[in-house]
């Protein structure tokens, strides 16, 4: 985190940082509040002044590496406008909530950017996290309005990339998704200057 | 109305920052609802299904009718709104509200039965998009289908239905694991409305399951961050209510106004100060810290030094330390001057939970943004120093409800909110959780029993009940209810027997859960009655 940060000058590469890094807090708060699994596989860490879970499980961890590290590169090279968490029921296959995580690409601060030869940003590191920290407050409230998950569950991680972007290796193109009957509710937003950060929840209405 | 909210959708997704409050209701609110529609429902379907065999020929004549008549009352009235329940009840009822002249079976008590009558017509209002309709129709004819994409709403339904985006949807082929084979969802209590299978342990004592009295609190203000109500040694109970204060004496029952602020400001916190004297701290929403002399019903001063509304108090001594909105806590000498004898960064969000240990050597905290701190006393001072002892971390939520051992010097119990809802007891003399206990609901407050080895605890959604913890088992001694709604603030009276909880339902309930065994307390009373024997004795001689 302290390493792009120099005099308030927020590179392409730390401001995608920031972006995996709460999309990192974002979805293991989602997998610990919506109980997909055993709480007891979580672990507490301070972030962004607050406490967030993260889980443990060595194969959820090196699922969530592999795909942010691999996204970050995306987002460097503006190839992504979304990520999509699913959440799926196991026994047939239906998602039953998705989380949007919509990227949009700002300008920063032009000025900034000449000077330096390179798009830079220059908003407040404090600031960022502070924005992060309103957005996981709400993340972790979301649990009083979405539906109970009944039964056993899985996630995934849907990449909307743009039409040039490559397929690395063990990567696949997938289907869309849709949820039936589906209510969104956007979560507050918050922006790197370079990036912007937009969090949607869509979940299935109960009939 | 209906017919708006795709106009009302569209202007939500074009506002990239609103509040959450747009969302849907929250949970409570659906299962109210729903709880006053079951029983209808219920009864209604039993004899759908007889009418519906009934009159099967007719029924689908009828059918066609039904949804043109259906089309035109929803865009008349408004309380049609298409939603859940009533999808529900209206596939079930493709052709009730014709039939029933021409049914061979009676249906009593018919008009109960369907509370929005012209739902009924309509088999399903899921496929009918009624608001849709009501855009397209209304939109100017001349603009095309293609002019719909460029424009700024359309770009927002573009983004919303990521079908319609053109790119690449990618997926990385080493999934991550299902939960695990017969993995339960723990969350299920903060869905469930049934009792919580405790092991309500049967004690000795008996203890009343129903309050001893109920007070009125009218306008209390239904906020969790708050403290407002404490009884005083000297047994008078002070309440904030809206923006007064009211003194109620526990002994005599008298109620006398203490205070009301002006304008829009509202009473944050009340706290009496240590050992029965008559003097009350008041936080406000204005910032400051109230001292009032409450015998002569008169303001001693006001002490600034916050940003935000001081919504906790706790005395120690001379010292009045105060907790705010802003997350600083702020130790006044009600003594000096210049009152402001420390200021402390505490927490980064708003301070709920203040208290100073009983031996008065630390003070702990707990805020928003979900820390209990723990703070050490200066040398030679009654306040606190600025770097905390320690920081715990393991609550999910705000922690409001806390409360120091009465006989154990270092046991601290603490409460977090929703997301949380367990009770913690920390030794602050090693750092060490001691013990961790999920209570099912949110911890709004916490006491300890001085006559018992006991705890107490507040809580909200779903059964708004006190729960009697035995000491330091945790397990549950007794379930008290009946607040309508959450049990928001604790106290216990001077002679620690009795406990009041002020609910958001606008009640002090009394209760009087920790009496003393009445074969206890003869014991006291002979030995008082054998010396004033002996008294006399001596007198007589």
């Amino acid at each position: 985190m302290s390493q792009q940060q120099t005099k308030n000058c927020i590179t392409l590469r730390g401001s995608a940082q920031i972006i995996c890094e709460y999309l990192k807090f974002a979805i293991n708060s989602v997998l610990f509040q919506r109980g997909l699994y055993p709480p007891e596989t979580f672990k507490a860490e301070q972030q962004y002044g607050i406490t967030l879970l993260l889980s443990e499980d060595p194969l959820i961890k090196s699922f969530l590496t592999n795909l942010l590290t691999q996204s970050e590169e995306w987002i460097v090279n503006k190839k992504v406008t979304k990520l999509s968490l699913i959440i799926l029921n196991v026994a047939n296959k239906e998602v039953l909530e998705c989380w949007d995580f919509n990227v949009q690409y700002e300008d920063g601060d032009i000025e900034l950017s000449k000077e330096k030869k390179e798009t830079v940003g220059s908003k407040d590191l404090k600031k960022i996290q502070q924005e992060i920290r309103d957005v996981m407050l709400q993340v972790a409230a979301t649990i009083s309005y979405l539906p109970f998950l009944d039964c056993r569950c899985s996630f995934d991680v849907l990449i909307h990339a743009k039409t040039d972007c490559d397929i690395p290796e063990k990567w696949a193109e997938a289907e869309p998704v849709a949820i039936a009957n589906a209510q969104n509710v956007q979560l507050k937003t918050f922006s790197t200057s370079l990036h912007k950060m937009e969090t949607v929840v869509s979940y299935k209405l109960s009939d | 109305m209906s017919q708006f909210n795709y106009l009302n959708d569209l202007k939500s997704l074009a506002t990239l920052d609103g509040p959450i409050t747009r969302g849907p209701l929250q949970r409570w609110v659906k299962k109210s609802n729903n709880e006053n529609h079951n029983p209808s429902m219920s009864t209604s379907f039993k004899n759908i299904s007889n009418v519906n065999i009934s009159t099967c020929n007719q029924s689908m004549q009828k059918m066609s009718i039904s949804a043109n008549q259906s089309c035109n009352n929803s865009v008349l009235s408004s309380n049609k709104t298409p939603n859940r329940n009533d999808n529900k009840k209206g596939k079930k009822t493709p052709s009730k509200n014709r039939t029933p002249g021409r049914s061979t079976t009676p249906t009593p008590n018919k008009a109960s039965k369907t509370p929005n009558k012209a739902d009924r017509f309509i088999p399903s209002r899921t496929n009918s998009n009624y608001d849709l309709c009501h855009y397209m129709m209304s939109r100017d004819d001349d603009k095309g289908e293609d002019v719909v994409a460029q424009t700024a709403a359309g770009e927002a339904i573009g983004r919303a239905l990521s079908d319609a985006e053109p790119g690449r949807l990618l997926q990385y082929t080493c999934k991550a694991p299902a939960a695990p084979e017969g993995y339960q969802n723990r969350l299920r209590v903060v869905y469930s409305q049934a009792k919580v299978p405790s092991s309500v342990k049967n004690t000795t004592r008996y203890i009343p399951q129903a309050p001893d009295r109920i007070l009125d609190a009218p306008d209390i203000l239904d906020d969790y961050y708050l403290n407002l109500v404490d009884w005083s040694a000297s047994n008078i109970l002070a309440v904030a209510l809206g923006s007064s204060v009211y003194l109620w004496n526990a002994g005599t029952g008298q109620i006398e106004q203490l205070l009301t602020l002006e304008g829009s400001e509202t009473v944050c916190s009340v706290q009496w100060v240590q050992g029965g004297g008559s003097h009350l701290a008041v936080g406000t929403s204005s910032a400051t810290v109230e001292l009032w002399d409450c015998e002569k019903i008169k303001r001693l001063r006001v002490m600034d030094g916050h940003t935000g509304r001081v919504g906790s108090l706790a005395w120690n001594m001379y010292i009045v330390s105060s907790g705010a909105r802003d997350g600083n806590i702020v130790h006044h000498d009600v003594r000096q001057r210049d009152h402001a004898v420390a200021t402390i960064t505490a927490h980064t969000q708003e301070i709920c939970g203040l208290k100073w240990s009983p031996d008065g050597r630390h003070l702990a905290s707990g805020g928003n943004d979900n820390l209990l701190n723990i703070w050490p006393i200066v040398q030679g001072h009654h306040y606190s120093q600025p770097q905390y002892l320690y920081s715990f971390n393991q609550h999910l939520a705000a922690v409001k409800g806390l409360a120091w051992c009465p006989w154990s010097s270092g046991i601290l119990a603490s409460g977090g909110g929703t997301a949380d809802r367990t009770i913690r007891i920390w030794n602050v003399n090693t750092g060490a959780n001691l013990n961790t206990v999920d209570t099912k609901s949110q911890v709004c407050s916490i006491l300890w029993s001085t006559h018992y080895k006991e705890l107490i605890s507040g809580h909200g959604y779903a059964n708004n009940q006190l729960v009697i913890w035995k000491y330091p088992l945790m397990s549950r001694v007794a379930e008290l209810t009946g607040h309508m709604a959450r049990v928001l603030h604790l106290a216990l009276s001077p002679d620690g027997t009795t406990v009041l909880s002020a609910g958001a339902d606008e009640t002090l309930r009394l209760w009087k859960c920790f009496m003393l065994d009445p074969a206890k307390k003869k014991e006291p009373t002979d030995s008082k009655a054998a010396k004033s024997l002996l008294n006399l004795n001596s007198l007589i001689r």
